[in-house]
């Protein structure tokens, strides 16, 4: 764990020798995320509630969902471009230096820009806890957390086998992209409101719903169901499969070496 | 102690021809070739030798160093390295061997060599004082102290791979595998790393596997040589086996004056610009002093130099030999 911490100072300080390219990034990922949040502010001004959902509720589900996002994007950085590691030949470096292959990769890149994403979804937050008129009870609080842990285990497990696959096919990941960006986007609002067959396909596919749909229900009051609020903890499970096929590509590296 | 047995590993890479609708093809059906990278390769490097791995582009050099540093599995063999199979018991084994690739860089890019050389030190878990003892050391031989504090990034080639080689020795390994590490150096540069080399072999008796296209390192650092083409080892010797083998001609470079040189048997002319010649003596039948004798002799010589066989040539005439 300390050495974990030293690399995140190391790749500080890498990020912070480039200054400015460093606030610039930070600002552009503000903006970005900033945009989103206006095509949600413009689309409720015309029609007020989506599905029986209201503006600083959409809010909730989107601030909680970007900042597991965003979180992910900075610390499991090195799975998303882990492409870039096998074709600049840096796998071979991690493999040869004797600690855990994760680990390593994990610890290869870490984008602190995302600050900017975090930001934005801080700030949505800070105006949603009130705005959403729930009564912020110590489970719902708790909720909140569990949302973003299980946030976060899902988009590293996509991340994850993103990474996989790039093991075997370069050309394509970028089918990969609609899982992972895609659900950054889909997930702005309530999983419902796209219909029942998408809401089952993010459920036991994709597991997004667990951490953002279910638990939602509860945290706004529309269940009462106080067990929604640990679904998001199913997202660990998520990671199992798709650790074990980054695995399984790893395996199949060392005997191609491509 | 490296021991490798009967290694084999066959590579399979998907092949197209050019154009688009070739691509769409590709999509679902995919031929493939079989490139057979190491065949039956075997050889046993004792502790402390130094050896020099050459071979052309494509022989399977980077195969066997990947294989005995724990990054390939290769398909069938045996390789034991310190006890160990690499690919098996991959950490314990890269905690006792250190790797240069000379195209690749270690170091973190944008903090000062130093910081990388302090991650390094947390990464491997090297004692604190043990860390200052080997970093001083090789501080003071590689000649790094004005340039530890400077970026990675900022640092020419010489410089950045002086740093290179520092860095995969601060856990002072048994073995280190240096893979091209001269590549695109200057002669100075190039020096200053094979002294080192030298220098670390010697006195740390650390096992030094060396590939390389330069033949001046192999010169210079290596007694013993493994000649690797086509994936099999082809030449497991000393560079004076080597030598001996081949250096049946030497070539005299002689400037004279006069219409033509006179030759007499056992002499070949490779070139002759009037004035200006390049003879070969067969050195079996003719001795190198007998031979100027003869054409001081019988022509007005101005300059006369005589050359061996440059191991460049030699490794090109045993890839002739072979058929590589």
């Amino acid at each position: 764990m300390k050495l974990y911490f030293k690399y995140v100072g190391m790749l500080l300080k890498s990020q912070m020798q480039y200054k400015a390219s460093f606030i610039m990034t930070t600002l552009g990922q503000f903006l970005v995320s900033f945009t989103a949040f206006l095509g949600v502010y413009f689309m409720f001004s015309r029609f007020h509630s989506v599905k029986g959902f209201v503006f600083p509720e959409i809010l909730l589900c989107f601030s909680i969902l970007l900042m597991a996002f965003s979180l992910t994007e900075c610390f499991v950085r090195g799975f998303d471009v882990f492409p870039r590691l096998i074709q600049s030949g840096n796998l071979d470096r991690i493999l040869v230096r004797p600690r855990n292959e994760i680990f390593q990769v994990l610890t290869s890149n870490m984008d602190f820009s995302r600050i900017g994403r975090l930001l934005q979804s801080v700030l949505m937050l800070i105006y949603a806890i009130p705005a959403s008129g729930i009564v912020w009870t110590f489970d719902k609080v708790v909720t909140v957390i569990l949302m973003l842990i299980g946030g976060m285990a899902v988009f590293t497990a996509l991340f994850v086998l993103y990474a996989g696959i790039s093991f075997f096919t370069i050309e394509g990941l970028e089918f990969m992209n609609i899982f992972t960006d895609g659900s950054r986007e889909f997930g702005k609002y309530p999983l419902s409101i796209y219909g029942e067959g998408i809401l089952k396909f993010f459920t036991y596919v994709i597991p997004i719903a667990l951490f953002q749909y279910y638990p939602f229900l509860y945290l706004i009051g529309r269940s009462d169901n106080a067990g929604l609020m640990f679904l998001p903890l199913l997202g660990f499970v998520f990671l199992l499969p798709c650790y074990g096929f980054f695995r399984f590509g790893l395996r199949r590296y060392k005997s191609t070496g491509s | 102690m490296i021991e490798l047995k009967h290694i084999n590993k066959t590579f399979k890479v998907a092949k197209r021809n050019a154009g688009f609708s070739e691509a769409v093809k590709a999509l679902f059906h995919k031929e493939y070739t079989y490139i057979h990278a190491l065949q039956d390769v075997s050889f046993t490097i004792g502790d402390g030798e130094m050896v020099g791995y050459i071979g052309p582009n494509g022989a399977g050099k980077s195969s066997t160093i990947k294989i005995m540093s724990g990054i390939l599995t290769p398909d069938s063999g045996e390789c034991i390295i310190n006890g160990r199979t690499p690919w098996k018991e991959r950490i314990s084994h890269v905690k006792d061997i250190g790797v240069v690739f000379g195209q690749r860089s270690q170091l973190w890019w944008d903090v000062p060599v130093i910081d990388s050389f302090e991650l390094i030190r947390d990464i491997y878990n090297v004692k604190d004082a043990e860390y200052r003892k080997t970093l001083s050391q090789l501080i003071e031989l590689l000649n790094i102290s004005e340039i530890v504090r400077t970026p990675a990034r900022q640092l020419s080639l010489g410089q950045r791979m002086r740093c290179e080689i520092a860095a995969s020795l601060l856990h002072n390994p048994k073995i280190l595998f240096l893979d091209e590490p001269t590549i695109g150096l200057d002669a100075v540069s190039k020096i200053a790393v094979r002294e080192f080399i030298k220098t670390i072999n010697r006195e740390k008796k650390t096992t030094v596997i060396l590939t390389t296209h330069d033949m001046q390192d192999i010169e210079a650092l290596t007694e013993r040589i493994l000649l690797i083409g086509k994936g099999r080892i082809l030449l497991d010797g000393s560079l004076s086996d080597l030598k001996a083998r081949n250096s049946t001609h030497k070539t005299l470079t002689i400037e004279y004056s006069g219409e033509r040189l006179p030759i007499s048997e056992h002499m070949t002319v490779s070139r002759d610009h009037g004035g200006h010649a390049e003879l070969i003596i067969d050195t079996a039948h003719l001795t190198v002093s007998q031979a100027i004798s003869y054409i001081s002799a019988n022509a007005e010589v101005k300059d006369i130099s005589v050359t061996g066989e440059t191991i460049d040539e030699m490794v090109v005439s045993l890839y002739k030999e072979f058929e590589i």
